[in-house]
């Protein structure tokens, strides 16, 4: 059976996640084993990798960096290997080269860009509900939600991409933003899949069975 | 496409079951919490949350295991309050599957729980609940202990302390007409809206479909919270959100 790595640094409501990917797994008929884990030799071998966060990119980025071997786990499991990724939230933020929340914080760099503040523009802060994410370009794991399906944020922080064919999706609010990502085998989504009801159960039971 | 309002059922709970009463006294059954979060869940609730209405002052803790059921089966945000003392009651209610807590006594005694857990955990899973009764013309004090123990406090005023500490959001109760139906205190909404970047989640005194209306277009609110015209079949969620969208209200499509 195939295994999903839910990776536990020490943030956020891990187990929703946990929850979510074996629900969308019986609803794409696969069978899959999912573990919320912070070991790394479990997640070396782990077919599919998702890395949840909730909070601050630099207290997230410490969490990452103090599990013993888990960060060095991780990038060769899916930089080296190219096992398929979903980074969720503060996840996917953790994915450009810098974060600029309270202190300026290294990321993993697997995507030239930044993690800053959004700017509302006089809407609200956090931006909190749901939103239209908008595809801007075919994506079989992505394809999986309706042309402007609402999904579920929860978040002041965005990525600003270097580069523009990383950007998977787009949300406004305030200001237009990048809402999901996607380079290779590498995906991630500012939204929160595990609360997004049908569609966002859709879009993990196209992760769980994606070939990049 | 915009931010759509959220319309939220909340489910008053003690000794793990649903109640809800007419001014927090006279307390009426329905059911238990999970069930009916899972079928609010089928019915496309934006949110669902769960308050402890007994939790503060019987010094019980919060509902673990109503919360651990409800995150198995619901794939929508759940918020939790009652009873949150310390930054490890609002990490235990993470843990056990919620999205957000929400701190209402503590936050009054102990403002710097506001900045303790937002700094912890992300100012979006802080809620501060704030049960507000008017004292005079635009002028509302906060109540606490289920309206019990006044504060002295300006309602206004700590609004605006809770976001500058940290708080992602704001559920604000009219403690006038929390359970009479006669409408949400639209007054109090919009004073607090107004003067405050974080979304403001509208809750007591929703008594029919135009409440829900008036919450958003005239209190400023984010997200409307309502129990009982829900609960006892009044109007199902589907009557809700098309009545926010008749009235030009951007609501999620389904």
């Amino acid at each position: 059976m195939q295994t999903i790595a839910v990776i536990d640094y020490g943030s956020g409501n891990l187990r929703s996640v946990e929850r979510a990917l074996l629900e969308a797994a019986a609803r794409a008929n696969r069978r899959r084993e999912v573990r919320v884990t912070s070991d790394p030799a479990f997640v070396r071998r782990a077919d599919r990798i998702v890395l949840p966060g909730q909070g601050a990119f630099a207290e997230c980025m410490g969490g990452l960096k103090r599990a013993e071997g888990l960060a060095e786990a991780l990038v060769e499991r899916v930089r080296t290997d190219g096992a398929p990724f979903l980074g969720v939230c503060v996840g996917m933020q953790l994915l450009v080269e810098l974060g600029l929340e309270r202190e300026t914080t290294a990321g993993l760099a697997w995507m030239p860009g930044v993690c800053r503040k959004l700017e509302p523009h006089g809407a609200t802060l956090p931006h909190m509900g749901w939103n239209a994410a908008r595809i801007v370009r075919p994506h079989p794991v992505f394809d999986a939600l309706a042309p402007a399906a609402h999904v579920y944020f929860a978040h002041s922080f965005i990525v600003d991409l270097k580069t523009e064919t990383d950007a998977a999706a787009f949300t406004t609010h305030g200001e237009t933003f990048a809402s999901a990502v996607a380079r290779d085998n590498v995906l991630g989504v500012q939204f929160h899949p595990e609360k997004s009801q049908d569609a966002g159960l859709a879009l993990l039971a196209r992760f769980v069975d994606w070939t990049p | 496409m915009t931010l759509a309002a959220r319309i939220i059922p909340c489910l008053d709970v003690k000794d793990g079951r649903v109640v809800k009463g007419v001014n927090f006294v006279d307390l009426r059954d329905a059911g238990d919490p999970a069930e009916q979060a899972a079928v609010y869940d089928a019915q496309h609730a934006d949110e669902i949350c769960f308050l402890d209405i007994s939790a503060s002052h019987e010094g019980r803790g919060t509902l673990m295991d109503v919360v651990r059921r409800t995150a198995e089966r619901c794939f929508t945000p759940l918020t939790v309050g009652g009873g949150v003392r310390a930054v490890e009651d609002v990490r235990a209610l993470l843990l056990a599957g919620a999205d957000k807590a929400a701190i209402n006594t503590a936050a009054i005694k102990t403002p710097d729980l506001i900045d303790a857990a937002s700094a912890k955990f992300g100012a979006q899973c802080i809620v501060v609940a704030i049960d507000a009764k008017a004292v005079a013309h635009d002028r509302w004090e906060i109540f606490t202990h289920g309206g019990r123990t006044a504060t002295g406090k300006d309602a206004v005023a700590f609004a605006i302390e809770a976001v500058e500490r940290g708080a992602g959001e704001l559920l604000v109760t009219s403690m006038d007409r929390d359970g009479t139906g006669a409408g949400y205190d639209i007054a109090l909404l919009h004073a607090i809206s107004s003067r405050v970047r974080a979304p403001v989640i509208a809750s007591g005194g929703a008594g029919g479909l135009q409440d829900l209306v008036d919450a958003v277009k005239l209190g400023g609110a984010s997200a409307v919270l309502a129990a009982s015209i829900f609960h006892f079949g009044r109007h199902t969620l589907a009557e809700a959100r098309a009545a926010m969208k008749a009235a030009g209200i951007d609501v999620r499509p389904l």
